[in-house]
């Protein structure tokens, strides 16, 4: 699915990444967890394409370099950034503005766009499904959403597009209990053999809810450690000043 | 054609000329061209007269210099005033009888009137150039006693409502270029609504400018008599010129007692090339009077044409109890400059008046709100509501709001709200992560900004409005 090697990534003349290597596999769950400024928002961006970052090493998605791909391309490939901070964008209904970004990746991949009727009848059994209220969904794009709401959005923006690669940076930060569990949900009832999530997190609290086949801590640009499920829960122990 | 015409004609979709042969008269202002101009459209004497003390008047008056974008000094002796397709001269009885080319024109833009007039229900009275070729839906509207024609035959025909109501909104000596309009309009449209009637379907002209070099100077006269209704909808494009084309419209509204009128633009003309050259001047007079008690006036436009848009769609609220409203949208991009806005003369007591304005700046352009909202001692318990938003495209653009504020009556209220803000690059981001490309994003957040004045649009228009938002955009953002 995903190959990063020797991953480098530097903005306003700043190396951020400092020779990152990650590997997932279709259908896998992997968790980063760094501290402030290691680098983990600036990974999310760079594997969504986000302007204005220097790159260089390897960067590759289902088989193809990223490299060169701007971020509505691949996003219409399929990798999907749930946003740690996600835009206001007023006068945008936030049903029509979903319908237009389904429709764009759809037809980017020559499948047929759904009419208004087709598109609604899907949004409402995702809804239901992640028991999120639609009615967030008739008001303006995320204006005047609540924190728990504007993630929720995020999480059933995902659900719609229905994207091979989600990347979820810090989803969970500020989330109550509940809306943890909404976001986990809809992490966990997409899992499947040919879908692999990354989740950004700082707190081991997500991974509660969603179980990770494998851990990395990110630190100073590159992931300094990996295991399994059990890494996080040292970590929460021990804090990252004991990394090494 | 050469590769360098070639792009210039992809660049503006509606870039090309027919070569259907034209009348003119000869270049230059003068008593003989305007008794030209009267004579061919089969003027009675007190309408030549009219044209002629505007033309004296004209005479000792200058041309206002106090607006924000500046232009060459225009050499009025050097255009056309009068410019006809030959074919106008036997009229068409019917669509069949039009000239073929004309049909192959309309269609290249998009507005195949066979079509249209199967489609739901928008009666089109054509201008090419200057002269009315086509009128449809006629008898739909005659059935109701409804008038929809050129102006020069509601001269011939209706001339009583003609002269009780032509320049009683906007006088010939009101300024320069309503004074000259006044002096060598050539067309435009009449539209008169009876008593209590409520007119079935959306009024349409399309204007559209063709010979080069011709001064295109519209008259359209809108008179809605007691207790009734109508919804005007007016949409330009142009072909692309080299040269400066101007354009000096006049439209008077006027409404009655308990009687509406809608008045929607789309202006999409020539706004000249990426490095400013060429594009029409569109200096244009717009004025309605709420003459009765209870009537309302509604602007809406989307401006988006033109090298320089220069006007000020306004309401005079007479009548008590009146309702003025303006909504605008004023896209410039490249080099094309706007000063518009609205004037809200509230005259009768509890009248109302409402302003919503949005102005996009991109590329080099320069973009000014200027608006008047003027309540007399008498107009008491009036209100005003403005709300002018600002949006910036990059850096080298200019956004400006110029609210005047007059308020005699202390028993009135003015609001005045106002925003600037530029496009943001993380809303951009969020929206391409989405899928969406760049041009898709930028659409989609402008339309989401002018919202509130895209609702204010018939169906007819929404949708192509929303596309021109986009497309007027295409390009800005790096």
């Amino acid at each position: 699915m995903l190959e990063i090697k020797n991953l480098k990534a530097s903005i306003n003349n700043r190396t951020i990444l400092k020779g990152l290597n990650l590997s997932i596999k279709p259908g896998e769950v992997h968790a980063i967890m760094g501290p402030n400024g290691s680098g983990k928002s600036t990974l999310a961006n760079v594997l969504s394409g986000k302007n204005g970052y220097e790159i260089s090493g390897e960067l590759n998605f289902q088989g193809e370099s990223l490299k060169e791909i701007p971020v509505e391309e691949r996003a219409q490939k399929g990798i999907f950034l749930a946003f740690q901070y996600p835009l206001e964008i007023p006068g945008v209904n936030t049903n029509n503005f979903l319908k237009t970004s389904l429709n764009s990746i759809l037809k980017a991949k020559g499948n047929k766009e759904l009419d208004t009727l087709s598109f609604l009848k899907l949004v409402k059994e995702k809804s239901l499904e992640l028991g999120i209220d639609e009615k967030i969904l008739s008001r303006q794009l995320n204006v005047g959403f609540s924190g728990g709401e504007k993630k929720k959005n995020e999480i059933l923006q995902m659900k719609i597009l229905n994207p091979s690669f989600s990347i979820l940076d810090e989803t969970d930060s500020g989330l109550d209990i509940d809306a943890l569990k909404v976001i986990a949900n809809g992490v966990n009832s997409s899992r499947d053999k040919k879908k692999s999530f990354l989740v950004i997190t700082h707190y081991q609290r997500l991974l509660d809810y969603i179980k990770p086949d494998f851990v990395h801590i990110l630190s100073d640009g590159k992931i300094v450690k990996t295991g399994c499920s059990e890494l996080a829960e040292e970590l929460e122990k021990t804090g990252y000043k004991n990394l090494n | 054609m050469k590769q360098e015409e070639l792009k210039k004609v992809k660049d503006y979709k509606y870039g090309f000329t027919t070569d259907i042969e034209s009348i003119r008269a000869p270049k230059g202002l003068n008593e003989e061209v305007i008794k030209f101009i009267s004579k061919i459209k089969k003027e009675p004497k007190w309408m030549l007269d009219w044209r002629m003390k505007a033309f004296n008047r004209l005479k000792n008056i200058k041309e206002p210099n106090w607006q924000k974008p500046k232009y060459p000094k225009i050499n009025y002796q050097n255009l056309y005033y009068y410019s006809a397709p030959k074919s106008a001269k036997d009229k068409p009885k019917s669509l069949d009888e039009v000239d073929p080319k004309l049909i192959e024109t309309y269609k290249k833009l998009g507005i195949p009137l066979k079509e249209q007039e199967k489609l739901a229900g928008v009666a089109v009275d054509a201008v090419f150039d200057s002269v009315s070729v086509a009128t449809t839906f006629k008898d739909k509207l005659t059935e109701k006693g409804i008038i929809f024609c050129p102006i020069s035959e509601a001269i011939q025909k209706h001339p009583d409502l003609v002269k009780k109501y032509l320049g009683s909104v906007i006088p010939i000596t009101d300024h320069y270029f309503a004074t000259l309009n006044s002096a060598v309009f050539t067309d435009g449209s009449f539209v008169y609504i009876p008593e209590g009637v409520r007119c079935p379907m959306e009024l349409s002209t399309y204007f559209r400018i063709n010979a080069s070099e011709t001064g295109q100077f519209e008259r359209t006269l809108i008179i809605a008599d007691k207790g009734s209704y109508v919804s005007y909808l007016e949409g330009c494009t142009a072909p692309m010129r080299d040269e400066n084309q101007l354009h000096a419209a006049n439209v008077e509204l006027v409404a009655l007692d308990d009687a509406e009128i809608k008045y929607s633009t789309v202006q999409n003309w020539y706004p000249g090339d990426k490095d400013g050259k060429g594009g029409i001047y569109n200096f244009v007079t717009k004025r309605g009077i709420c003459r009765g008690k209870n009537s309302k006036i509604s602007w809406t436009q989307v401006e988006t044409g033109s090298a320089i848009t220069w006007k000020y769609p306004s309401c005079i609220l007479q009548g008590d109890n009146s309702v003025g409203e303006f909504y605008s949208i004023a896209i410039t991009n490249n080099h094309q400059k706007a000063d518009t806005g609205t004037k809200m003369i509230h005259r009768g007591k509890n009248t109302k008046s409402k302003i919503i304005s949005k102005g996009i700046s991109a590329g080099k352009a320069d973009n000014t709100y200027r608006g008047l909202v003027d309540i007399s001692k008498k107009a008491s318990n009036s209100r005003n509501y403005t709300q002018c938003d600002s949006l910036l495209m990059g850096n080298k653009c200019g956004a400006h709001t110029v609210p005047y504020i007059k308020n005699k009556n202390s028993s009135s209220t003015v609001e005045h709200e106002a925003t600037t803000s530029k496009i943001n690059e993380e809303q951009l981001y969020y929206c391409n992560q989405r899928g969406l490309n760049q041009e898709e994003a930028v659409g989609l957040i402008v339309n989401g900004f002018c919202k509130e004045v895209l609702q204010q649009l018939p169906m007819e228009f929404a949708v192509e409005a929303q596309k021109l938002v986009g497309i007027s955009l295409e390009g800005s953002v790096g």
